[in-house]
Parts: C-alpha cells; structure tokens; sequence
C-alpha cells in the first residue's frame, strides 16, 4: 500500500515538473570549473589519439614524396608528443572527473540528508520499508556514475567532433559535411535509439522480471512451507513459466540492442568510406594532393574514438533520470510540520502538556489516526497509553514530538500552541524512545553520547544502570567502547532495548515518552525490563505506550486507546472493572501468561 | 578471479555453442581488420592527379564490402551474444531453483537470506556484459595481435618486432599495477561501503537523532566524512588509474615508436608508402582489443562471479542424496499415522560447523491421538526436532521409525501429506489468497477453501479484501497483519487435514488479544490429531497430554506436566 503510494508519487514526479536530472545537475554548478578542467582534458586525451593517427598520415605521406628529413621533423616529435599526450591527459581526465564526482555527492548527499531531516518520520512513511530507504541512498550514490560517465563523455565528443570536422572542413569542405553527419548519427541518434530501446525492453520485461523475482524469492524464503505442504513442484513449475517468458522477452530484445552496434560500426565505416570517396576524386581532379589526402581520411576515422562512449553515457542517462526522479519525489513531498513564523521561547516553570480533541490523518483523504484525543501530561506524572495494534497509540507519540501536525483540536506545552515553538526546541523539553528506536554502527558510548554530549563516564554510568544495562557493559571485554554492528545487530534485542531507554534516560527530557520499549522481546526478557523501566521512571513525567497491561497498577493514569478513540481512563483497578477492551486484554494476557 | 569459468560451459550448455559463434565472428572481424587496412592503404598511396574514381572503382566497392561484413558483423555479434546470454541465465537460474529444491529448507536456513536470490536474479543479469563484451573481445585479444603480427612481418619487419617486443608490456603491466594495488583498492572499496552504510545509517536514524536534537548537525558530519572519503579515495585513484595510464602510453607509444620508424625508412627508400601506411594503420588494431579486455573485465566479473556462485550451489551434494543412496531396492513402506507410532530412539542432530549439537539422544513415542507440547528457551532446539519430523534434516544420529519402519525408507511425499504445519512466521506467496490457502490442496475447490479459512476465522477478513479470495497477496503481503497471516497458515493446516499437526511458536509474535483469538482456534485444529506444539506461552501446558523442555539439545520431561495426566484447559 506504502510502496503503492511511493511509486504514484515517483510516477507524478517523472511526469511533469523541470527534469528531474537538471535538478541533480543544478547542484553541481558551484563546480563548474572543476567539471569543465575534466572536459578539457578528456578532449585533449581524444583529440591526441585523433591527431596522432592524422600527423603519423601527414608524415607518411610527405616521407613517401622523398624530401630532406627536415620536412618531416617536425611531424616525428609531435608524433611522439601526442602519443605521450594522449596516456597523460586521459590521467587527468580520470582524476578530475572523478574528483567532480565525489564533490557532487558530497553536495548532493549534505541537501537531500537536510530534506530528510525536515520530513522524518512522518514525511517519510512512504519509505518506512527498510527496501526502499535504502534504494533511496543508493539512488543518491549513483549521482557520482553520471558525472564520470554521462555527463564529461557527450561534452568531450562534441568539442573533439567539432575540432574534427574543423580540420577537415580546411581540407576538404564536402569530406567535412560527410563527416559531420557521421558523427552526429554515431554520436546522438544511435545513443538516442539505443537508450529509448533500452527504456521500452524494461518497461516489457518489467512485470516478467518481477513475477520472475517473486517466485524466485517464494523458492527461497518459503522453501519451508513449500516442502511441508508437498507444493515444491508447483512452484518450480511456476518459475520455469516465467523464466520462459522472460527470456523470451530478452532474446527478442536482444536484436534491438545489436542494432545500436551494427548502427555504430556502420556509420563509422560509411563515413571513412565517403570522406574517402571524395578525397580520391578530389585527388583525381586536381583539387586535393596526397598528403592532405592521407591527413583527411585518417582524421576522419580516428574521430570516431570521441563518440564511441555514447551510446552507453546515454543509457546511463536514462537510468540516472529515473534516479533523480526518485530523489525529487523526496526533495518534493510536502512538509509535514509547519513551523512558527514568529518562535515563542519556552516556557519555565513545571511542565504542563495538554491535548485537546486532538485529530490526525496522514493522508488528506485518509481515514482519521486519531479522532477526538483528550491527554493531560504534567510534572511528575506517569500515564500509559494502552490499546491494541493500531489503536493510534504511536500517533499521540509523533504529535507530541512534533513530527506531525494535527487537523483538528489542540496541543499546546505551558498553556500555548505547541506550534508556535520550533519543533527542536520542543524535543529539549519531550523526548524520550521512538517506537523501533534505531541504535547506529558505532560504540556502546557513542550511541549513549548521542543523548548528551559531553556527558561525563559518571553520568553515563548512572543512566545504564538505571536501565539495567550496566553490569552487561562492564562484563564486555571493550566495555563502552564496544561496536554494536549495523542497527545494533551485533547485539541482542534486549541490550539494543535497554541501551535505547538509557539512552532516553540520560537525555533526561522533561517530559520521557517510551514507545513499546518492550517489543520484539521474549516473554522473559520483556517482564524483567518492564519492571526495571517502571521502577526508572518512578516520579518523572512519563508516557509510556505499550500492549502489555502488567505492571501499570503503578502509573498515575492509564488512557485506552481504539481505532482513534479513547475508550477508557483511569487507574488499573477502575478499568478492569469499567472498560471491557481493557478487560478483554487483560484476560487474554493472563491466560496467556498463567504458568 | 579467473579470466573464464569452465563450469559456466558445464552448467549451461547454451555457452558452449555461443563459445563457437565468438570464435567463428572474431575470425571474420579480424580478417576484415586486415582487408580494411590493406584497402586504405592501397586508395590512398595510388590516389593520383588524372586518375579518376573509376581506377579505384574495385577496391572502393571492395572497401564497402568490408564495412557491410563489419556492421554485420557487430551486430550478429551482439545479437548472439545477449541471446546466448539469455539462454545461459536461463539454464542457470532454473538449474539453480531445481538443485534449491534438493537442498531443502535445512540447508537454505543456514544460508545468507536474500543472497540467494540476488544471485539468481540481479546477479546472473550481470551476465550480459560478460557474454556480449567481455567474451568476444577476449577472443579478438587472441586472435587480431597475432594476425596484425603476421601481417606487418610479411610486409616489415622491423615495425613487427617492435609490436613483438611491446605487446606484452600490456598484460604484464597490467597485472604489475593489478597486484601493486589491489590491497590499496580492496581497502578502499571497503571503504566505500563503509560511508554507504554511514549515510544510510544516519537516514535510516533520522527520527531518534531529531529527538535528541542531533538531526541538523549531521548535515556537517555527512559532508565531513564524504571529503574525507574523497580526499582517501583519490589518493588510491591517483595510483590505480596509474595501470590504465601505463597501457595506454605503452599502446599510444609503440604506434609513435613504429610510425616515425616506418616513416623514417619509408624517407630513405626502403619502404613503399602502401606498405608503411599498412603498418601505421594496423599497429593501434593490435592494442586496441588487449586494451578493450582489461576494461571489459571489471564491468563483467560481477556477473561471472554471481554464475560461479551459482554454479558453486549447484554442485552442492544435497545431504538426503547421500543417505538415500544408501537404502534402496525394495518398494518403500506405507505408513499410516492415524494408527502408526513414531519412536525417536537417540536421536541426535549436528549441523556442519558447529561445536554443539542441535539435538541430543532424544527419545520419546509420539502415539496417535498425544498432545505434547515442548518448550525451552531460544536455541534449545525445538525447531530442530520439528524438521526432523518435517524431514527437512535427517538425524546424524539414532533412528526415527514410524510403525517400525525407518523414516529414512518412507517415501517422503507419502509422509508429508500426512502432516500439517504451523511455524511462527507462515510465509505468503504472491498468489491469490486462495492459492495460498490452498498450498498443500491445488486442487481443492473454492467451496473447501472457504471452509478451511472458515474453521480458521479469516473467512471474514478475506470478503472484506477488494477482491475477496481472488486478491493477491504482494510479495511481502503487506496488506495482512500479523493476526491475519496466521489465521491464512491455519486455513492451510484446516485445508491439508493431516493426521499429525506440527505447531512451531504459532503465536509467539502476537499481542495477547489477537494470540487468544487464534489460540481458539488452534485449540479446534487439535481435536482429533496427533500434535507436537514448541512454545514459550506457559498457557499450553495445561492444554496438553505431555510437556517435555528441551535445553541445549537435551529433551528432558517437564515434572508438572508428568504428573498431570489429566487435562487441564485453561484455553477458552
């Protein structure tokens, strides 16, 4: 449903609006000297390698009339000139156009990290599969291939075209017309064909493709309920339907590709044989001698070397265009928060936070997130936030922390619009544990230092012990320097779970709000954390959002949530007698967990 | 990694002919390059004031013909190529789903997940260039050096020991620079991937850094560590783009070498100018395809490296082939287990590589009718005895019989369309709804479907879906929650109707309202079957007839569950 959305918005995005690739290439202009050092030594690179072939043709040539070896001197040291010229230049090339491209996606990486900034999390829910955040940075990766092979090649092999046909429009002016239009078939309407060719084969083997990979990844994360229930035939059958389908598809589309090179290699020859055809007659006439002869055609081959990279710099192209169109859907998707014009600064004094018939929906047509949500959150006071699986419980999280806006009712912090302060000057005073909070690649205590930089190892100390993490810590040979592995994984859950609340713990927030900080645990660990995080929030200000009812005969308040809606409030004891859902779930856990 | 992998020709015999047509067009491409050469030279040495095209008229349509056979060629070249490459995907990927099959679902757990199927998917694409550039142009490396050698010798052969002597600068060199700094470019690649995964890291952590007011900050880390990146990156670039800098001097310095020496004889009268233009034109051909490979191998080795992965998996012996192979000859025994016992006599199960085994002497008679339910922490080997019982492992040691026969004899589909199972996290296929029900059932009618998904409470939700139960399920099946998923893998269980139901932590990832719910209905799926149920919810012991804990591979009988015999049920 989210990737359907996605995909929507990425299909608008590629539809209408300035070219997506321009506004990649935008960004590069503060490099344009840079960018255009890379050109010039790329064309100097070619132009040697043409000129070399064309001046080793003058030296021929005039060494054939037998003159003093005066005449030709000159030609045998730019021969070995150029022939050194064109290794040397081909080097600079490569670093300049590489250095290019990792200044870009410096610059490109710094403005779309500080788009994202603005819009996580709510901004980004179409991205909340893991996939497709990840194809996102991959996207923006990609910006360095199309600097090095898409945008320096086409540039290059229009200053050496043009030099070319130059030299040859000074020999022979009809020889120059042939060689242009060479060159212009060789070098954009091939590149132009074989990318749109390129483009139309993957939209047709795309649905073959997909099914294809469906299937394929079924095989393999399925292997166990395929065997189980006898269905392994069935579906290696289905893979060799769709692989057939799209090899098919693949060996029809293979002509379409051959023809870009046969194109290639055609007009590549067609045009040294023309340019040839008119020097041998301009010779036979009297209008041309043989040097120039000689000089003409071997310019006229050699240039082709300029445009030989263009073809696959424009299927590049095309690639890159889909890239940036999915960094503009990104750059594009609209603010979820509205910032104040005029920021009030925060108020002193104990803290006071209230909602009032708050409402919220992610979509604009979507249905209601929360619908009517009343919560009094004051110094001192802990309140848990119950309800079952998509009761809306996170959403009350995301508004207090300003990640999302409301449509209707009010949230205000001491007594004004919670709008009207900056949304980071809101998150000094509530903070606190995300649902799925993330731990980075790094250290035990650069992942805690997050919290509070410069916090000294005492206090550190003290959060992970409060959070029960402390003993564990101290027993790891590294200790706080410890990695954690890419999101934690070198870790268990449970750790992950605790470092995440003494991480929320030492940023020690006016007001800690703790997003199911027992999830994904096993029963075991979940009951021993939940009892370490009752007795470290005791006396602060506290919303603590969970499924699980045990414990909460400690909290202040206790809001049930459903679809939206507050059903219940109340102590433990009241609601268990009051509030049916809160009765039901209270049964079903102690079913569940009566030994 | 090596320049071509000899068992891609084995596992896809469309490479072996694709091979033939390689060779047979650098043939033709090579002659060409030499009739092309010859021709050139000979239009523009005799190219004369008074003689007009018509003296020329045969080596002019001659030259055409050359070029006609060269575009022809590049493009049956090409075209050839993807189409073999195709075919050869083809061969492969279905080589590998079929040998996946062998394997089973024991040895794909203990794999990469999602590996796999990058290989036979993203990874075996890579082939394409391999086939399409990599592969002629090795073939051309060979053969057009050796032709233009031959040729130039016949016609000077002076200029032929100078591109005898520097020829072989390329390879070499090559391969110098390749070792000199292949530990600085592998350095650096890690690298790379490093700052890849730094920047997804910090996206992926947005929300928690804006929480603690870290968010904007990062903006400068980004930009801090991509120059860093650079500044280390070109300094390796400034030494690994050396190798390409060294061929291209040796390719663009033996033609100067040989077209001032060619031309100085050709100034002293040794030399004719046909012949000397003859020699200029082919020296840069005799480069140009060794130069071509070394750019053509990086683009192609991840292809090939994917293939050999490929083929690696597909020469793996599948562990049930070396077992079945040892009973054979006699019909296999029919067993039924609505009346049959299962006996695991110390049964023991070792995976390869690790130090302790998964199960240990395990014994214990399931009848027909038991409700045994097994619990132990994570790791204890529950699962382990489930595959067993699955077959999708066979014990390393001790024996499983099943109404006295061993397992090992019992025909495999036999015994699995006598079981049903249930694990944590059911897997979706992208199928219809139906389809997925009826995984076990294709030919079960809509009518049984319903039903099963009926007894399974999903009758509902499944109306509700836009297109009821003709709605495809997406590949990760977003639309359903947790709850729904398992009540699709209850309806299978309902649909298979098997004697001996096997339930894995079938509500373990619930909440405690929805993981009542389908407790509910497990609870009717048990009347009347044999089942084995691994859990951590303490609630199902009451429910069964016997409670074993498994604790390091160790079955052991949990006491309260011996001594109650009767049963308790605590379910709804």
């Amino acid at each position: 449903m989210r990737a359907r959305l996605a995909s929507q918005r990425l299909r608008a995005a590629q539809s209408g609006g300035p070219d997506p690739l321009l506004r990649l290439l935008r960004l590069a202009r503060p490099l344009r000297g840079r960018l255009l050092l890379a050109v010039l030594a790329g064309a100097a690179a070619t132009a040697c390698g043409v000129a070399l072939l064309a001046v080793s043709g003058f030296m021929l040539a005039r060494a054939s009339q037998h003159p003093n070896i005066i005449a030709i001197s000159a030609a045998v040291v730019a021969v070995r000139a150029l022939s050194v010229g064109r290794g040397t230049f081909r080097y600079g090339e490569r670093l300049a156009s590489h250095d290019v491209a990792f200044r870009v996606l410096a610059d490109v990486r710094v403005s779309i990290y500080r788009r994202l900034e603005r819009l996580a999390p709510a901004g980004l829910r179409a991205f909340r599969s893991g996939d497709l955040l990840a194809r996102l940075v991959s996207d923006v990766d990609a910006t360095q291939d199309l600097f090095i092979r898409a945008v320096v090649p086409p540039l290059t092999a229009i200053l050496v075209g043009a030099g070319a046909v130059v030299v040859c429009l000074l020999l022979l002016a009809p020889a120059a017309g042939v060689l242009a239009a060479g060159l212009v078939v060789a070098g954009v309407t091939v590149p132009l064909l074989a990318a749109a060719r390129a483009r139309m084969a993957a939209r047709r083997t795309a649905p073959a493709r997909g099914e294809l990979a469906a299937d394929l990844t079924g095989l393999v994360a399925g292997a166990a309920d395929l065997h189980a229930f006898g269905a392994q035939d069935a579906a290696l059958a289905s893979v060799a339907r769709h692989d057939r389908s799209l090899t098919l598809l693949a060996r029809w589309s293979a002509s379409g590709e051959g023809l870009g090179a046969g194109l290639i290699a055609a007009a590549t020859g067609l045009t040294m044989w023309g340019v040839l055809l008119l020097g041998v007659a301009a010779v036979g006439a009297g209008t041309l001698t043989r040097v120039p002869l000689a000089v003409l055609a071997l310019t006229a081959m050699a240039s082709f070397e300029a445009v030989s990279a263009l073809p696959s710099a424009a299927t590049q192209l095309g690639q890159a265009r889909a890239s940036a169109a999915r960094v503009g859907a990104v750059l594009d998707a609209p603010d979820p928060v509205t910032e104040p014009a005029v920021p009030r600064p925060l108020p002193g004094g104990p803290l006071r936070v209230t909602l009032r018939a708050a409402r919220v929906r992610y979509d604009r047509d979507g249905p209601l997130a929360l619908d009517g949500v009343d919560l009094d959150l004051v110094a001192g006071r802990r309140v848990a936030l119950v309800g079952p699986s998509g009761a809306g419980k996170s959403t009350v999280a995301a508004v207090l922390l300003r990640f999302c806006d409301l449509a209707g009712g009010t949230a205000t912090l001491g007594g004004c619009d919670l709008r009207s302060y900056p949304a980071d000057d809101v998150r000094t005073v509530i903070g606190g544990c995300t649902q799925d909070p993330h731990i980075f690649d790094a250290s035990i205590r650069e992942n805690l230092l997050l919290a509070r930089p410069g916090a000294s190892d005492g206090e550190l100390a003290e959060a992970a012990a409060q959070a029960r993490l402390l003993p564990w810590v101290e027993s790891l040979p590294q200790g706080w320097d410890t990695s954690v592995g890419t999101r934690g994984g070198a870790v268990s859950g449970g750790e992950r779970q605790r470092l995440a609340l003494a991480r929320a713990l030492l940023a020690g927030p006016d007001l800690l709000i703790l997003d199911e900080p027992t999830a994904h645990l096993d029963p075991e660990t979940r009951a021993t954390l939940t009892t370490d995080l009752l007795d470290a929030t005791r006396g602060r200000a506290t919303l603590l959002i969970t499924h699980e009812l045990r414990g909460l005969d400690q909290v202040d308040e206790i809001v049930v949530l459903d679809q939206g809606r507050v059903v219940g409030r109340g102590t433990h004891d009241g609601l268990l007698r009051e509030c049916s859902l809160y009765r039901q779930m209270w049964d079903a856990e102690q079913a569940l967990t009566a030994a | 990694m090596k320049p071509v992998d000899r068992r891609l020709f084995q596992h896809a015999r469309a490479a072996r002919g694709f091979l033939l047509v390689t060779v047979a067009l650098g043939l033709v491409t090579t002659g060409m390059v030499l009739a092309q050469a010859e021709l050139l030279a000979r239009l523009l040495a005799n190219a004369a004031r008074g003689t007009g095209l018509a003296a020329f008229s045969t080596a002019l349509v001659a030259l055409l013909a050359v070029v006609a056979v060269r575009a022809a060629a590049a493009y049956g070249g090409e075209v050839a190529a993807l189409r073999a490459a195709a075919t050869v995907k083809s061969q492969l990927r279905r080589g590998l789903a079929a040998q996946l099959q062998r394997l089973g679902p024991a040895w794909l757990a203990r794999q990469q997940p999602g590996e796999i199927t990058t290989v036979a998917t993203r990874g075996l694409d890579g082939l394409d260039p391999y086939f399409a550039r990599y592969l002629p142009q090795l073939v051309l490396a060979c053969l057009v050096p050796a032709a233009v050698l031959a040729t130039v010798a016949t016609a000077d052969w002076i200029s032929a020991v100078i591109i005898a002597a520097t020829l072989p600068l390329i390879p070499i060199f090559a391969v110098l620079v390749g070792m000199h700094t292949r530990a600085r470019t592998q350095r650096q690649w890690r690298l790379l991937a490093r700052l890849s995964g730094h920047f997804l890291d910090v996206v992926e952590g947005l929300p928690t850094l804006k929480v603690f007011g870290r968010a904007k900050r990062q903006a400068d880390v980004i930009k801090e560590v991509t120059e860093g990146y650079r500044s280390a990156t070109m300094a390796t670039l400034r030494v690994a783009f050396l190798s390409a800098l060294v061929l291209e001097l040796a390719a663009a310095v033996s033609t100067a070498l040989v077209a001032v020496e060619v031309g100085l004889r050709l100034l002293a009268g040794h030399l004719g100018y046909q012949t000397a233009l003859v020699v200029l034109l082919l020296t840069p051909e005799a480069y140009l395809p060794l130069r071509a490979v070394g750019m053509h191998f990086h683009a192609s080795m991840e292809g090939a490296a994917a293939a050999g992965r490929a083929c690696d998996i597909i020469e793996t012996v599948p562990a049930s082939a070396r077992v079945a192979a040892a009973g054979t000859g006699k019909p296999p025994p029919a067993v039924d287990l609505r009346y049959d016992d299962i006996n695991l006599d110390a049964v023991s199960l070792a995976y390869p590589g690790r130090n302790q085994p998964a199960l240990a002497e395990v014994t214990m008679t399931i009848r027909p009718g038991d409700q045994i339910a097994v619990t132990g922490p994570s790791g204890a080997g529950k699962s382990s005895l489930l595959a067993l019982l699955l077959r999708f492992s066979e014990p390393t040691g001790g024996r499983i019989t099943a109404g006295g026969n061993d397992l090992a004899c019992i025909d495999i589909e036999n015994w699995r369309r006598q079981v049903a199972w249930v694990p944590q996290r059911p897997y979706l296929f992208a199928a219809t709804v139906a389809d997925n029900i009826a995984l076990g059932q294709p030919e079960a009618d809509r009518r049984d479907v319903a039903r099963a998904a009926e007894l399974a409470g999903a009758d509902a939700f499944i109306q509700a879906l836009p297109e009821g139960y003709d709605t495809p399920l997406g590949e990760h099946a977003l639309r359903l929650s947790a709850g729904q998923r398992q009540r699709i893998a209850l309806a299978r269980a309902f649909l298979r109707d098997a004697p001996l139901l096997l339930l894995d932590e079938p509500t373990a990832h619930l909440d405690a309202l929805v993981a009542r719910q389908i407790l509910a209905v497990i609870e009717t799926l048990m009347a009347g079957r044999t089942v084995i149920l691994v859990t951590h919810r303490h609630a199902w012991h009451g429910g069964a007839d016997r409670m074993y804990t498994l604790d390091h591979g160790h079955l052991l009988p949990t006491a309260s569950g011996e001594s109650a015999r009767r049963r308790v049920a605590v379910l709804p």
